[in-house]
């Protein structure tokens, strides 16, 4: 369990990072889990293709919430082709924790809103 | 083994240690800690003897049943009959022609919707459910109002989980042609007092349609006293296999309804200008049915009848009552619903602002098996403004000492999300 609910995880869920709202977002999107009913609000500000300011906002368990935080702290920077290329192993690895196939969804609620709103890429992340 | 069980209830109650002996699967580790089984409303586990009158089955009876001439198909025919009647006599059926072998309770009430409904709804009728009722008790009218123009109500609850009484002798009404609800909310365990809502239905002229799902399993049932028109439950919440249910109906009722689904078995004559239907209960049994199934249900009905169901029932009440009281004890812990006098077996809480996925998951690393989400009742969920909850459920196999287990490992999820 010590495993699971790993400090880090804990960490992003009561301190979650770039959580809120953005002035003026080039992209927002929202959608839910249909399973759990967590919810994830992503906003993003892109210029030259790249991302250069992120915001997210939802409710949910600390799988998904805490999967939001991390992804914003890393895809600052990325380009729109880099956030394409994101697959469910780079959100597992960031979480680091192993994650069963009911869970993999909260875990992967972040990136599949992250690339629907940047790509129309509607199907969950493989 | 439950004959031994049998045999001390002259004198004794069945204790549960004899009862454990006959559910093989409870006897395993999950993640190094015991397995606690509180999942038993969203499915119950099942006896050695309903595994074996199915193994039976498959090695020594098996073959297609009712237009067999041969031996196994005679033995597998009489099997499956045998069944039927085992599940007519524990809820009373005046007739095995009133017992309708379907896959589960979504199915027998998808039945009763499109059966019944196309046949007898029409714009400016009223269908009314409540608010407290499964998805499967809610999208099936949704679905035929839309088909038939009929308006579709919803009974509210109050803020103690009951139903609204007021508010349903205004809903009620000559409009009203079907009055479908629950006997016992999947969510707040409320118990419904089905007698009266029916008999409440027939006053205005509308038939009474009861979702026994969560009822069947736990709480003695005669159709006849309650006067139900309809009354559909799952084999799966009541010891018995996946895949089958039943739906009881009225014999008038079923015999002025067109069949469901078309197929083999339902009809006594096809031509191809038409076809004519078989006698009832077939006619609404196409295809072959899941024999193996039903034959697993009737064992599972004569394991609950030889415990009994006012044990039963008794028993699980005192298990509820145990965890509601120690549950109260947990602070930022919230019970939705009833008190332990109108509730049935089950509690749905929130712990603070614990997601229910995470208490979850952390009771499941100490081998606690509990169900987190809306449980296909998102109206209630709604109602009380919250998107989840965790539930914890009690049936025949479950102890104080597994309550007491819960309730350090709800503590434990209190402290590794600290608040």
């Amino acid at each position: 369990m010590d495993d699971f609910y790993r400090e880090n995880i804990l960490d992003h869920y009561r301190h979650p990072r770039h959580k809120g709202h953005l002035e003026d977002p080039d992209i927002h999107y929202h959608d839910v889990n249909p399973f759990c009913g967590d919810e994830i609000t992503i906003e993003l500000k892109v210029k030259d293709g790249r991302i250069v300011g992120v915001a997210f906002d939802g409710s949910g368990c600390a799988i998904s919430q805490a999967s939001a935080s991390m992804l914003t702290e890393e895809i600052v920077g990325m380009t729109l082709d880099e956030i394409r290329k994101l697959d469910k192993d780079y959100v597992t690895e960031l979480l680091g924790i192993p994650i069963g196939p009911v869970r993999l969804k909260c875990a992967l609620l972040p990136l599949k809103v992250l690339k629907a709103g940047v790509w129309g890429l509607e199907e969950w992340p493989e | 083994m439950i004959s031994a069980t049998l045999n001390r209830k002259v004198t004794s109650m069945p204790t549960v240690t004899n009862i454990l002996d006959d559910f093989p699967i409870l006897h395993q580790e999950v993640h190094g800690h015991p397995l606690v089984y509180l999942d038993s409303t969203a499915s119950s586990q099942k006896p050695v003897q309903v595994l074996e009158a199915m193994d039976h089955y498959y090695r020594t009876t098996h073959a297609n049943v009712h237009r067999g001439i041969h031996t196994l198909s005679e033995a597998a025919t009489t099997a499956y009959e045998d069944a039927r009647r085992r599940v007519a006599r524990f809820i009373n059926a005046p007739s095995t022609k009133q017992v309708i072998f379907t896959r589960n309770t979504t199915e027998s009430l998808n039945l009763v919707a499109y059966s019944w409904g196309r046949a007898n709804l029409a714009p400016g009728d009223e269908v009314l459910i409540t608010e407290m009722e499964h998805h499967s008790n809610i999208v099936p009218w949704q679905l035929i109002c839309e088909i038939t123009g009929a308006t579709l109500r919803y009974v509210p609850i109050t803020p103690q989980g009951e139903l609204d009484y007021d508010a349903l002798g205004q809903l009620l009404n000559e409009r009203t042609k079907v009055f479908a609800f629950t006997a016992m909310s999947n969510v707040l365990g409320t118990i419904n007092p089905v007698a009266e809502l029916v008999a409440q239905a027939h006053a205005v002229g509308a038939i009474a349609v009861v979702d026994g799902a969560q009822s069947v399993p736990h709480l003695s049932t005669d159709v006849q006293a309650l006067d139900a028109d309809f009354l559909a439950f799952s084999s799966h919440k009541m010891l018995g296999p996946t895949g089958i249910g039943v739906l009881y109906g009225k014999k008038e009722i079923l015999q002025a309804m067109p069949p469901f689904l078309g197929g083999g078995d339902m009809i006594r004559e096809v031509k191809m200008s038409g076809s004519r239907w078989n006698d009832l209960p077939y006619k609404f049994e196409a295809g072959t049915p899941a024999i193996a199934d039903a034959i697993g249900l009737g064992a599972a009905v004569d394991y609950l009848t030889q415990l009994g169901l006012d044990w039963i029932s008794e028993y699980e009440h005192q298990i509820m009552t145990y965890a509601w009281e120690q549950l109260q004890q947990i602070e930022g812990l919230r019970i939705l619903g009833p008190g332990p006098e109108r509730r049935g077996g089950l509690l749905s809480f929130v712990l603070g602002d614990i997601h229910p996925h995470d208490v979850a998951a952390v009771l499941d690393m100490q081998g606690i098996a509990v169900r987190a989400g809306h449980h296909c009742a998102q109206p209630i969920h709604d109602h009380y403004h919250i998107s989840a909850t965790t539930r914890a459920s009690f049936y025949i196999y479950n102890t104080t000492d597994e309550v007491d287990l819960l309730v350090t490992a709800l503590n434990k999820a209190k402290s590794i999300f600290s608040f």
